[in-house]
């Protein structure tokens, strides 16, 4: 490490930055691709079909087939559309897909940068997300793109309150804006009792299913809603540019696992007392909170529009505000289990 | 007390936990997909494909250019011309099908009264030039020709239903 470091001189740090910042990208690249294909799986199974199975050992290579075809497309820029903002577009909804990840503890010790107002900072960047869909429906000068922007303009604003106000409730828990200390706080006696999927149970599906909505993700997927407006704000979106956008949603998926993993399981944490805590732990959270996410796909018909609304506004947000007095008034009480 | 308890049933997610059941089950059913090109779905003898002329067993075409068949055709699909054979009997000059026409009803089958054209089992054939899926006599007679056992075959069991 010395020897290398001496190489480099003063443009050491930042050379260190990005080789962490590459080792996070690259097997989180990875994990996108495969998602792919575990949601094609997963839903092809719950439909009772196979899925892809074709390109290599049981479809294994099939991602790798889909990277290349879209590579080779051609991207085409429509004549009215805004050129500047609409190649910039999908390099705005993929950029916070990828720059939250640098507070994302995986074990106390591994984590890119151990800010103490981690949680502030991944609740900033991932609502920038939703500007990336703004501008794309914007810049696509379409109005099917035009009107999925808009959808998901209202949804992400709507949704990002109850989610909000869901995260006072890990915050009341764990004293801290620091994702590591959230996490630490979080461990107890009682394994997977002592985590905050618990105590905080209603936040915790509020969370969940304002992490569906905030990725766009069925049955929220109003944004695309291929049915009604052809596929919202990526009509107009080919080759590339459109792989970004969907290499983002992906992204943006696996995030949200890994914050509720984070936040309401436990993160690196074991679920059982005796068994030592480790990285694997929480990338097993994250899978399988990723494949409710498939679930939640292969099960509900999408949301009328309206009725997504009614649930963020009228729903989420009462049941949170509601259970942060609860949860308040209870850990003042000396019957509050979770110290 | 009924409104109280349909309130529950959809606040507590009953429903949709409900739903996640019944594709939780899905996920280990038995899978469906029949595999195309490695496996095929079992075909009736009645199967109505490709559009053949067939011919009698001494090689003589069976069809007497009635032009039952170009009548009845939903589609237009069948154009016929005929004239007399220096036998003196009646034969096609022309007998033509356009498969991008035929919807494959079998009328014509049904309408003819020598059983000379046919529909086989025979679904995979495609063209890649415009005029490709325009079958001649001379086509449609070596269909019959290559798949005449089956033909045969299938028209027995299926005789004693007509």
């Amino acid at each position: 490490m010395e020897v290398v470091e001496h190489m480099f001189g003063p443009a050491w740090p930042l050379v260190w930055t990005v080789a962490k910042i590459v080792v996070i990208v690259l097997p989180l690249m990875g994990a996108v691709a495969y998602l792919t294909l575990a949601e094609r799986k997963v839903i092809a199974y719950m439909q009772v079909r196979i899925g892809p199975n074709r390109v290599g050992f049981r479809g294994l290579l099939q991602p790798i087939a889909d990277a290349l075809k879209l590579m080779t497309k051609e991207i085409i820029v429509p004549t009215g559309s805004s050129r500047f903002l609409f190649v910039m577009a999908p390099v705005l909804s993929i950029m916070p897909a990828l720059a939250a990840w640098a507070v994302i503890p995986f074990t106390p010790e591994l984590v890119l940068a151990n800010v103490d107002a981690g949680l502030l900072y991944v609740m900033a960047i991932t609502s920038m997300g939703v500007y990336g869909v703004i501008i794309a429906g914007w810049a696509s000068n379409s109005k099917y793109a035009f009107l999925g922007c808009l959808r998901s303009a209202a949804q992400i604003v709507s949704y990002e309150i109850a989610m909000g106000f869901a995260l006072v409730g890990v915050l009341m828990m764990s004293h801290s804006l620091n994702l590591v200390e959230i996490v630490h706080r979080q461990e107890g006696g009682l394994g997977l009792f002592s985590w905050n999927w618990l105590p905080l149970f209603p936040m915790f599906l509020v969370y969940l299913i304002s992490g569906v909505a905030e990725t766009n993700r069925a049955p929220f997927d109003v944004a695309e809603g291929e049915s009604e407006i052809v596929a919202g704000f990526h009509v107009e979106y080919s080759g590339m540019a459109f792989a970004i956008f969907f290499l983002a949603e992906y992204a943006n998926m696996i995030l949200v696992s890994t914050l509720t993993s984070v936040m309401f399981l436990g993160g690196w944490l074991s679920p059982l007392p005796f068994i030592p805590d480790g990285a694997p732990w929480l990338f097993a959270k994250v899978a399988l909170v990723l494949f409710l996410f498939l679930w939640f796909r292969a099960t509900f018909p999408r949301y009328r529009y309206d009725q997504i609304m009614r649930l963020g506004w009228k729903v989420f947000i009462p049941v949170t505000l509601v259970w942060l007095v609860v949860i308040g008034g209870w850990m003042q009480t000396p019957f509050w289990p979770w110290k | 007390m009924n409104a109280v308890r349909e309130f529950l049933r959809t606040f507590l997610l009953l429903e949709l936990v409900k739903g996640m059941a019944l594709t939780g089950r899905h996920l280990f059913a038995r899978k469906i997909t029949i595999q195309y090109p490695d496996e095929k779905t079992p075909q009736s003898p009645r199967f109505r494909g490709l559009l053949a002329l067939r011919r009698y067993p001494n090689g003589e075409e069976r069809c007497i250019a009635c032009k039952l068949c170009e009548a009845v055709c939903p589609a237009l699909a069948i154009t016929i011309e005929s004239e007399p054979r220096d036998d003196g009997t009646r034969r096609t000059t022309r007998f033509e099908i356009d498969l991008t026409k035929c919807i494959f009803c079998g009328f014509c089958e049904e309408s003819c009264p020598v059983d000379s054209i046919v529909e086989t089992r025979v679904f995979e054939y495609h063209g890649e030039r415009r005029g490709d899926l325009v079958y001649t006599k001379q086509m449609l007679l070596a269909i019959g020709d290559r798949y005449e056992p089956q033909i045969a075959k299938d028209r027995a069991t299926d005789a004693a239903y007509r």
